[in-house]
């Protein structure tokens, strides 16, 4: 579909423009702050589950939510299904996408690694925004150890 | 059993999701700063870098060659509309030197569900202009873009000014020669 290259490249674009925002009012911190991509991708989450959940049955439990996630939204949105869902059955979830779009168009080798959480980070957020708005509330992270596989973690938070 | 049925539709919600992300954009450089002129800065250079990369996936999709004048790069333009954002403006309001025209639409997906607040100067589609900008500038073409009449700012209709203003050559790197 011609239209996936235009989200692609507003992707990179939105990373692009967190980094160049954070070197104009540089504080003397070493690591890249990405805080800003992740809420753009939450309040992007936020808004996008409310709508695909409007016409869908009701989930029976959080795994059930978490596998929704995994399946067609995650088909609609990186092409593929998410390849592996773990869980402990205690609000820890682990989501592995071995070939995250985000990353497939890097080398595999480990040149790129240190690169690699700005490309993922619009994708936490769009996690935890598409869970908030089911009423679930999480922290998610993601780990990459060699591209273009990707583990996403959601930690559901319960008070 | 109606979850098999009801499967996503995969186009509507990749457009729907471009849309809202476009939106928490444009909201969180509002909320950076105070400044409208700046933000539409920041989004019409962001169009701009789309459009630089934007030009190779189009022209490799296309098999495009060389316009030679105007009235084609307009018809390209319209073209890339329709491939890209499924939406169809109408090339009007030529000049009478024929290098200056209108893209006017009534709809467009990118300012989908939006509600501006009061007259603050926000061009809220500026990404696209910068598009425009910098796709041309990498066929060695210098425009100049601006809105005419912007929907969400009350017009009955979104008109986006495009004004040809010189050929670029090609400039050798220093040291070539």
């Amino acid at each position: 579909m011609a239209d996936d290259i235009i989200f692609e490249l507003l992707h990179s674009e939105i990373i692009n423009y967190s980094i160049e925002k954070f070197k104009n009012n540089d504080n003397g911190e070493k690591e890249t702050d990405l805080s800003v991509v992740e809420y753009i991708g939450f309040a992007a989450g936020y808004k996008i589950m409310e709508r695909l959940t409007r016409e869908w049955p009701r989930f029976k439990d959080e795994l059930d939510t978490m596998k929704f996630i995994c399946t067609d939204f995650w088909t609609c949105i990186y092409k593929k299904q998410i390849d592996n869902l773990r869980t402990n059955h205690q609000g820890v979830y682990v989501l592995q996408d071995n070939a995250f779009r985000f990353l497939t168009n890097f080398s595999n080798g480990h040149q790129y690694l240190e690169y690699a959480p700005r490309y993922v980070a619009y994708t936490c957020g769009l996690i935890r925004g598409g869970l908030a708005n089911l009423c679930i509330n999480s922290i998610v992270t993601a780990e990459v150890q060699s591209m273009p596989s990707c583990k996403f973690h959601i930690h559901v938070q319960r008070t | 059993m109606s979850r098999q049925t009801s499967r996503l539709d995969a186009k509507k919600v990749n457009s729907e999701l471009l849309t809202l992300t476009y939106g928490a954009l444009v909201s969180q450089m509002l909320k950076e700063t105070e400044n409208t002129e700046d933000v539409n800065k920041h989004l019409e250079r962001i169009g701009y870098n789309m459009g630089v990369r934007l030009i190779e996936d189009f022209l490799a999709r296309t098999t495009s060659t060389r316009c030679l004048e105007m009235r084609e790069t307009a018809d390209k333009i319209q073209q890339a509309f329709k491939l890209y954002l499924s939406m169809q403006p109408t090339v009007t309001s030529w000049s009478s030197a024929g290098d200056e025209f209108s893209l006017v639409w009534d709809h467009c997906p990118l300012s989908e569900w939006v509600e501006m607040p009061s007259n603050n100067g926000l061009k809220y589609c500026a990404l696209i202009p910068g598009a425009i900008r910098g796709a041309l500038q990498m066929v060695q073409l210098d425009v100049q873009c601006w809105f005419v009449q912007d929907q969400l700012k009350g017009d009955p209709v979104t008109e986006l000014r495009v004004k040809y203003l010189k050929r670029l050559e090609d400039a050798v790197p220093a040291g070539e020669d």
